[in-house]
């Protein structure tokens, strides 16, 4: 032990040896203050249902939508419905894979633009959150903890709010399984170059 | 009128032979670029700087960013709050591997435009394998590709850094809220810390970074995001300049998915301290002690 002694002096003096600040004043931020009052976290929840695609086409190729009320609110507009056959038709675009849901497990049977939860409660649909969170336990949970879903704005709440995405806004209730996308910014590294004419290799090496 | 003395010649010989070995030790002035100015060359480190100092570095930046960038930016020391230590985790089970947090970097943070240069590296790896001698970064196909997990990988702000121990010249070091920073001003460029880095963390500007005037973030942190010059390394900060204010970092502000989750490790209430706590917590290369700030996990 009595020879360690010196031996750790010396590494606490070396590990102490960082070069620190010169002006004390500069070694820190301004620091919150206490009686900084917590910013809210704004979660977007609309208040009407949004719009299913129809298999009409706009002047681009990209469907129309339709908001739900135009034919299933409390005045509904059936001029169109003269023809017998256009219902069918027309909702064959509300892809529905959700599961084994159907319609009514989530809208009112009289009238499409309300919503309910499992067991009947009335739900206003900016509380769509409820609804999902009756399966989707866990994915709830993870969401009021900050670990799904994304988000906008301060980490800091005493320093400003936070605004926060619902869970329609990434999944289309009707079919949620959030889809593929292409990649954007590929990397432009200088070696990345070289390595390119071995990718076919490379890959089927991954594949054992 | 006698002949020079010996003694005469001898102080002539020296004093040709001392000019000449002047003129020599001086010739790297003659190559002086525009990029350096007098005060840049003799402005001393980041930390014996005083307040006042300070201020002129950063008017100097600025006015230097003005005049080689035609932008007109607002340049910073932002420095640490007290009380906050800062982490990041990363969720591997929802990351899709789109890259739109690398894209967010590389505008946020001024980077080259012509190299995409971004402090985030995307690694598509197959399900399984952990190994990341095995991950590409160059897929460009549909993701999430069936059987593969997407890696994000940025600088893990390691409590224990290699990066930071082999700097000769100490222009890096770990601040008191946990980021690793380089004094770009300081740096010598020898690439060392980048040679340490077990996460391939460090980029080095090869060439002066070009960026369209309107496309400079203008808001700019001293130790983040203003536009490095050539030689110099550079690294992930936790986006300071936002995080030190009390922002979210713009990586997880572009994330679509909600992979990312960034707080204060000090808080016990944080989002931060909740994943750490209740998920499945993991730190690449684990084994190499580096101690990151930067922790990824799986959902269940």
């Amino acid at each position: 032990m009595k020879r360690l002694l010196p031996l750790l002096l010396l590494l606490t003096s070396a590990i102490g040896c960082e070069r620190g600040f010169v002006d004390s004043r500069r070694e820190f931020g301004p620091a919150v203050p206490e009686d900084a009052r917590a910013h809210p976290v704004e979660i977007h929840s609309p208040t009407t249902l949004g719009v299913a695609d129809t298999p009409l086409l706009d002047a681009k190729g990209r469907p129309i939508g339709v908001a739900c009320e135009t034919c299933h609110g409390p005045t509904p507009d059936l001029s169109w419905a003269a023809e017998p056959d256009r219902p069918e038709a027309f909702h064959e675009a509300v892809d529905l894979r959700h599961g084994e849901l159907t319609c009514n497990h989530c809208h009112d049977a009289e009238d499409r633009t309300k919503l309910h939860l499992a067991d009947g409660t009335p739900l206003e649909v900016k509380d769509a959150m409820t609804l999902c969170a009756q399966c989707h336990g866990v994915q709830y949970r993870d969401y009021t903890h900050g670990s799904h879903g994304g988000m906008n704005g301060h980490w800091d709440l005493n320093r400003g709010p936070r605004d926060r995405n619902h869970c329609v806004d990434c999944h289309a209730p009707h079919t949620p399984a959030y889809g593929q996308v292409l990649p954007v910014h590929p990397p432009r590294d200088r070696y990345l170059e070289v390595v390119e004419h071995d990718a076919p290799d490379h890959s089927a090496k991954e594949a054992h | 009128m006698s002949d020079p003395s010996r003694r005469t010649m001898l102080k002539g010989a020296g004093a040709t032979l001392g000019a000449a070995a002047f003129a020599r030790a001086v010739a790297p002035i003659t190559e002086w670029t525009n990029d350096l100015s007098v005060e840049g060359f003799l402005q001393k480190h980041y930390k014996e700087l005083t307040v006042e100092d300070m201020s002129a570095v950063l008017a100097r930046i600025e006015r230097e960013t003005e005049e080689q960038y035609g932008a007109k930016v607002s340049v910073e020391d932002v420095r640490p709050t007290p009380g906050v230590q800062f982490a990041y985790a990363l969720n591997l089970s929802v990351c899709i591997g789109c890259r739109r947090c690398a894209k967010a970097c590389h505008e946020e943070n001024n980077h080259d435009r012509a190299t995409n240069n971004s402090y985030i590296r995307v690694l598509e790896m197959t399900n399984g394998s952990l190994n990341l001698e095995h991950g590409t970064v160059t897929y460009d196909h549909a993701v999430p590709a069936p059987g593969k997990f997407y890696m994000p990988v940025q600088c893990h702000q390691c409590d224990n850094a290699p990066c930071v121990r082999v700097c000769p010249v100490e222009a890096t070091w770990k601040e008191s809220d946990g980021i690793v920073v380089v004094d770009y001003d300081w740096c010598i460029g020898c690439r060392y810390c980048e040679a340490a880095c077990p996460y391939h963390a460090r980029r080095f500007n090869w060439s002066k970074p070009e960026i369209p005037a309107d496309e400079i973030n203008p808001d700019q942190a001293y130790l983040s995001n203003r536009i490095r010059p050539q030689g110099v390394m550079e690294k992930c900060t936790f986006c300071l300049h936002r995080t030190r204010r009390g922002k979210l970092p713009a990586c997880l502000e572009a994330c679509p998915t909600g992979a990312r989750v960034f707080g204060n490790l000090a808080d016990p209430d944080s989002e931060i301290r909740w994943v750490l706590e209740n998920k499945r917590v993991f730190v690449l290369k684990e084994d190499l002690g580096t101690q990151p700030r930067f922790f990824y996990f799986f959902d269940e």
